[in-house]
């Protein structure tokens, strides 16, 4: 109805104002039938050829672009992934090789342990073998003194029983009495 | 005088936009003449804009879009999710035919805020012939695709069978006023849009011609000139866009046809 009046309106004033207008421009414009053919020969016209540029040409271009970038996408991530996975497993060989390193190190160290000790055990049983001779070596040596000491205060007995016998008594003493009597004292001392 | 305030009058004519003028005369087809007009030459503007602003911003076909270039991609995805959304997977055979109505229209009510520049959608008979492609799409496709299981469309489930030649008769009586709506939709936000927007041009002008005085009273419509600019683009992409996706609404109907 706004419409309708519009274009009264506008007829009226064209009719006022008393213009040359063509037959085109009477009624109010968007009413106009005279007008319809040529706008619906060139709109059919248009928009086929908007529809054919951009179904063939544009939006095929614009799909590709977007098919591109999220194929691209796809595959950074998909590579990030590998990426990821190869290092977690670079880092569990790491591990694996540092436990191993470790084990090891603690068999060298362990080993290097017993050698030593299984040397200073040995080095202190030759030490000890060594003075255990060379105290076997003293004690012989002490019981050859010893005897021979022993063996010499007999003597020294002897010749001090006949000395104190001769000064006592003023003549000289059996020798082998003497012997007798220092070998029977000794025999008591012992 | 008398003629100085006639061609005022003329120049402020808010009717004066829409004339369509011929340009090129090509005769008579029957009995309507067949001119190339400025309608055309806008139409041909619109396909121009359109198919070089996506060429040309899609030209470096760069991985990293730059600016440009996502303008391109967001509305080339804003009206394959839109058309995916309302019509499922099967409907993006359509989205060639939706992109190309929908790019159409935008761009040709953007290209009418222009001034001087002549409004495509602003005519009944252009949303007319789009409004009834579409359905002829719909009805065209649908009988193809589902042969007479097409008119279950009219038929919804679990409807009590006394009230269903009721429902029935409402649901073909909203299908055929779909085209209607859907052209004069369009149409008269466009026309509209215009007219309010050169009606109150013509305020500033008016009010500019009692001097001083007239000028800092013609700051107001000036105002409102500017906020109905924007009010009329935000129009420009809000009724494209009902267009589009009401047509992919329809298009669902076609492939879906039972409730």
């Amino acid at each position: 109805m706004v419409t309708q009046a519009l274009a009264q309106e506008a007829a009226e004033m064209a009719a006022e104002h008393g213009e040359a207008m063509g037959e085109a421009h009477g009624a109010f414009p968007p009413f106009d039938p005279s007008t319809f053919l040529s706008q619906l020969i060139w709109l059919a016209i248009f928009f086929g050829l908007l529809y054919i540029l951009l179904s063939r040409v544009a939006l095929p271009r614009v799909a590709t672009i977007l098919e591109e970038r999220n194929d691209r996408i796809a595959d950074d991530l998909a590579e990030a992934e590998k990426l990821k996975r190869e290092s977690d497993e670079a880092i569990a060989a790491y591990e694996q090789a540092l436990a191993e390193a470790r084990a090891k190190a603690h068999g060298i160290a362990q080993e290097a342990r017993d050698k030593a000790k299984a040397e200073i055990e040995a080095e202190r049983s030759k030490v000890e073998a060594d003075l255990d001779a060379k105290l076997a070596e003293a004690e012989e040596r002490i019981g050859e003194v010893k005897t021979k000491a022993l063996a010499e205060v007999d003597a020294i007995a002897k010749e001090t029983t006949e000395a104190i016998v001769t000064t006592l008594s003023g003549e000289s003493p059996n020798e082998a009495k003497v012997g007798e009597a220092v070998s029977q004292a000794r025999g008591e001392l012992r | 005088m008398a003629n100085e305030a006639i061609a005022q009058a003329d120049r402020v004519d808010p009717i004066h936009q829409f004339h369509i003028n011929s340009l090129v005369d090509f005769g008579r087809v029957g009995d309507s003449p067949f001119a190339f007009t400025n309608s055309a030459l806008f139409m041909a503007i619109t396909v121009v804009v359109i198919v070089g602003f996506m060429l040309l911003t899609t030209r470096g076909r760069g991985l990293v879009p730059g600016r440009m270039q996502s303008v391109t991609e967001i509305f080339y995805e804003f009206t394959a999710n839109m058309l995916r959304e309302a019509a499922g997977t099967e409907g993006m055979r359509f989205f060639p035919f939706v992109f190309t109505l929908f790019s159409f229209i935008l761009v040709a009510n953007l290209i009418g805020m222009v001034p001087y520049f002549f409004t495509v959608t602003a005519h009944i008979v252009i949303t007319g012939a789009l409004a009834l492609l579409v359905m002829a799409l719909v009805v065209g496709f649908g009988f193809a695709k589902h042969g007479f299981g097409f008119l279950k469309l009219f038929v919804p489930d679990d409807v009590p069978a006394a009230i269903m030649p009721m429902i029935v008769a409402i649901e073909i009586l909203s299908f055929v006023s779909r085209p209607v709506s859907l052209s004069i939709r369009l149409f008269a936000n466009m026309l509209a849009g215009h007219i309010t927007l050169k009606v109150f041009a013509s305020f500033i002008l008016s009010l500019g011609a009692f001097g001083v005085l007239g000028w800092g009273g013609a700051i107001l419509p000036f105002l409102m000139v500017v906020a109905l600019t924007a009010l009329e683009i935000l129009v420009a992409f809000l009724q494209a866009y009902v267009f589009a996706i009401l047509t992919c609404m329809y298009l669902n109907d076609a492939l879906h046809p039972s409730h």
